[in-house]
């Protein structure tokens, strides 16, 4: 990037700082600057202006301004699923949809287990990605859930932390041996959690919509269970245990259970999670089916009650874009997923339209606490930090169309819905996106 | 003591001490000193545990204590005089003598002893004996070095 | 002194000095032309293998014979055990062939304890399950006096598997009695809880190293690689192998000890292996004295006639 940026006038909110309020932003060689709060004396505003003089302006009036997103659950498919997605097409979906730093599953194909394909992975966004990447390991070799992956070197060749996700680790032991092993290296564990002898057959949440579609379902038990056996686990050993993709009542309790013992747990929720039950499924709708299914209107309360006290940390996309072809058949054989990266952050807006969360809190939930859990210096307008910043609209209204979306995952059960809230403008890596 | 053994042997020639743990290894430092006063030459003394070679290991309730053996130099056709403080049954010197025979093989070996109190179970007999004592069985005899700390002296405590 | 040797845990520490005093003349046994004493002469020892052994059991042997017993080996695959005869009986015809030591060594913890209640020979303990191995214990707290002068005082590093190590445990169970400053260095899955001794416990071997007197390498068996514990030999000597570098994050006159057998590039680099610091081949020599010692004392009468 040539020149600076200095952006005007925007509502700037930095959860990190405690700033919230109107101001101006200037981003000087890729790094923030700092930050003005209007309200100075007419002194400093003509100071400002003069300083503007010599920089690109951008003029964000009635417009927000916060920290790069973090999404610290998404699945880029690279290598090995470049038909689904690939870093390149992943990398800029997230920038459209105000996500700087994108967190990359390991189930792809070789399985991100060692520290080659890890190397491969930061490779190739250093060379295509239009944003920052941090590998998430896997746990076990293959994934299969049988031995520990050889964590340190991983860490070292860059991954933030280890999961199996895709599939739960099933042995407890193992569990226990990677909560313990992670401590050495400082990396929280994240968990999909998934009894597969409960959840075996099922396509969508275990109840009524199910028996009225002649479906088998994944009954909520099926992820509490092993969140409790996580959880339980978590306490045995000291180590550091995120919960991905929280999608019932009983899990947000269990959680918040864990956390006033003193237990190191964390946990995301996902937009559908809050936003839509398995009523959507009605029609055999594929872009509807994933992996936690879409559960009740109390789950959803639950949810949001577990982000109002905190009990849920982060809402992350996980972002699982799967090729046409995959999703237009008989819903057995759909794969689970939905694209999510470029809907999120309006999803998540709602809950502020809604008055669930206030704006700060929001940025909390999706730059702030993603990054200090994975312990990046993200989520944040500090001086001296990358310019990772988005211009949101928040009263831009637009319609989901998927077939305009960037990712080449179309699946979104929310095509066709009017949402409130788009970023305008995402600058990472000194590249401005518009 | 000391004249006796260089006029036995005429002259030094050859000749080394060794002393038996614990008591035989202070009088044998005491007779190379008087040796070296009289005749102006320095013999070799050394020290030697009996412990591993004694015949009553499997009877006593206790275990000897295994201190210093130091014999730096060879035995072979040396004259060696062993010497301890007290001779009593005689059965100390056999495994002293067999001790000695696993470092080499002397050409001779003599025995000095301080005192001889009688009581002989093996046919053992010391070639200096510095003076005899007779005792019966119950008695003890306690020999002190003041070179242990304590006086010089000799005493006989009786068991009763 | 006691009947049996089954574990150090028991053991007081006089008892402990009297065996390295006592093991310190053996030593000087071990020098002469003739290493031998006719000390236990008369005396049979059995060396009772259930696991494979080729260095502790080779030791033992050669402390018995030394000390001039009559020694028989007995080796399970072809033993009457394997025709399913109980461990009760085994020892109990062993005891009837009129044996006055038994040496051994079984995967079950427990066993020579099992053993010293069921016959009048004297038992001793050369390994059983994770539980102890009294005699390694004895041997490297030789060394490290002879080495270092004394005990009290030193900080001790212990590397590896303590987990699974009846050498470690046996070893913290002994140096603890010594006023030593123990560390147990390792993945977090290798280290168990400590349980009231005072140990100090480093997941990163740079922090546990520093400034230590000795450092005790552990044996990394394979096939706990993978079940968890780690997950290659690669990163586990990464980041919890003895290399030159990290030794020299040690005091510069730091001992290096291993009980043997090494796993070279695994645990231990060749070069510290082969280091003037390396007390390995001491310990071996220090282990038939400390052995003759132990059975030497262990070695009693009933006080009556003969």
């Amino acid at each position: 990037m040539g020149g600076n940026v200095l952006i005007r006038n925007g509502h700037i909110v930095d959860p990190s700082q405690g700033i919230d309020g109107v101001g101006d932003i200037l981003i000087e060689h890729g790094k923030i600057a700092g930050i003005e709060i209007h309200g100075g004396s007419a002194e400093e505003r003509k100071q400002r202006e003069t300083k503007a003089a010599d920089s690109r302006t951008v003029d964000a009036a009635g417009m927000y301004v916060l920290p790069g997103l973090v999404d610290m659950h998404a699945h880029l498919r690279e290598p090995g699923f470049e038909s689904k997605e690939t870093i390149a097409s992943g990398t800029m979906a997230a920038v459209k949809g105000g996500f700087t730093s994108v967190c990359c599953m390991p189930n792809t194909d070789p399985v991100n287990d060692n520290e080659t394909v890890t190397e491969f992975i930061l490779r190739k966004n250093h060379a295509e990605g239009s944003c920052y990447v941090y590998p998430i390991g896997a746990i076990t070799k293959g994934q299969k859930g049988e031995e520990l992956a050889e964590m340190g070197m991983m860490r070292e060749a860059g991954c933030v932390a280890f999961s199996d996700d895709g599939r739960p680790v099933t042995n407890g032991l193992v569990m226990r041996r990677a909560l313990e092993y992670s401590k050495v290296f400082d990396v929280p564990i994240i968990s999909h959690c998934e009894d597969l002898a409960l959840s075996e057959g099922g396509v969508m949440n275990e109840g009524e919509a199910a028996l009225l579609l002649g479906l088998s379902g994944i009954p909520s038990s099926a992820e509490e269970v092993m969140v409790a056996r996580d959880v339980i686990l978590a306490g045995l050993t000291g180590g550091r245990l995120h919960i991905a993709h929280v999608s019932t009542e009983g899990s947000v309790r269990i959680i918040r259970r864990a956390k006033e013992r003193g237990i190191r747990v964390t946990a995301e929720t996902c937009p559908h999670y809050f936003c839509i039950t398995e009523e959507v499924v009605e029609g055999y709708n594929t872009d509807a089916k994933v992996n936690p299914p879409l559960r009740r209107q109390r789950d959803i309360d639950a949810i949001m009650q577990g982000l109002m006290d905190g009990t849920i940390d982060v809402i992350a996309t996980d972002h699982a874009p799967h090729h046409r072809d995959e999703k237009r058949r008989e819903f057995d054989k759909a794969p689970f997923g939905i694209s999510g990266l470029e809907t999120a952050l309006a999803l998540g807006l709602g809950l502020v339209h809604g008055g669930v969360l206030t704006m700060p809190q929001l940025v909390e939930k999706m730059a702030l606490n993603p990054a200090r859990i994975l312990g990046l210096q993200k989520g944040t307008l500090k001086a001296g930090s990358d310019a990772d910043v988005v211009v949101v609209d928040v009263k831009r209204e637009w319609t989901v169309d998927p077939e305009g979306f960037v990712s080449k995952g179309k699946n979104t059960p929310f095509r066709g819905w009017v949402l409130k809230g788009k970023p305008v403008m995402t600058i990472c890596k000194g590249k401005i996106h518009e | 003591m000391a004249h006796e053994i260089i006029e036995r042997n005429k002259g030094t020639e050859g000749l080394c001490l060794v002393g038996i743990q614990r008591g035989g290894v202070n009088l044998a430092k005491k007779l190379s000193a008087r040796i070296r006063d009289i005749e102006g030459v320095d013999i070799p003394v050394g020290s030697l545990d009996i412990s591993l070679y004694r015949d009553d290991l499997g009877l006593r309730k206790e275990h000897p204590v295994v201190r210093q053996t130091n014999i730096p130099w060879d035995l072979t056709d040396r004259k060696t005089v062993l010497v301890d403080d007290v001779l009593f049954t005689g059965r100390s010197i056999r495994a002293a003598m067999d001790a000695l025979m696993d470092f080499g093989r002397p050409s001779q070996i003599q025995l000095a002893v301080l005192l001889d109190r009688g009581h002989r179970e093996l046919p053992i007999r010391a070639d200096y004996v510095g003076k005899n004592i007779p005792t019966s069985k119950g008695e003890n005899i306690e020999v002190q070095f003041e070179e242990d700390g304590r006086e010089d002296g000799v005493f006989i405590v009786s068991s009763e | 002194m006691r009947k049996d040797l089954v574990g150090i845990r028991e053991v007081s520490r006089e008892d402990i000095d009297s065996i390295l005093e006592t093991a310190s003349s053996f030593k000087d046994v071990l020098k002469r032309d003739i290493k031998k004493v006719p000390t236990l002469r008369g005396k049979t020892a059995v060396n009772l293998f259930f696991e494979p052994s080729t260095r502790t059991k080779t030791s033992f042997e050669l402390a018995e014979k030394r000390l001039s017993t009559d020694v028989l080996n007995f080796s399970v695959p072809t033993s009457s055990v394997v025709k399913g005869e109980s461990l009760y009986d085994t020892v109990k015809t062993i005891e009837a062939y009129g044996v006055d030591f038994i040496v051994i060594r079984h995967s079950s913890s427990g066993v020579p304890h099992f053993i010293a209640r069921n016959v009048s020979a004297s038992v001793i303990n050369a390994g059983d399950g994770i539980n102890e191995h009294p005699t390694q214990a004895l041997l490297d707290a030789f060394t490290i006096k002879e080495k270092k002068g004394g005990l009290d005082g030193l900080t001790i590093a212990v590397v590896g598997d303590v987990f699974h190590s009846r050498v470690a445990k046996s070893g913290l169970y002994l140096l603890s009695k010594y006023g030593a400053r123990i560390r147990f260095i390792g993945p977090p899955a290798l280290i168990p809880e400590t349980n009231g001794y005072d140990v100090e416990v480093f997941h990163n071997m740079d922090a546990g190293l520093r400034d230590a007197d000795v450092i005790m390498m552990l044996r990394i068996q394979m096939e706990r690689q993978g079940r968890g514990f780690f997950p290659s030999t690669q990163e586990y000597f990464r980041y919890w192998g003895l290399n030159m570098k990290r030794l020299g994050l040690a005091k510069k006159d730091a001992l290096v000890m291993h009980p043997g057998p090494m796993n070279r590039g695994i645990e231990i680099s060749s070069d510290v292996a082969d280091s003037s610091q390396s007390v390995i081949l001491d310990q071996v020599t220090n282990g038939i004295a400390v052995r003759m010692a132990v059975m030497y004392l262990l070695n009693r009468g009933d006080g009556h006639g003969r």
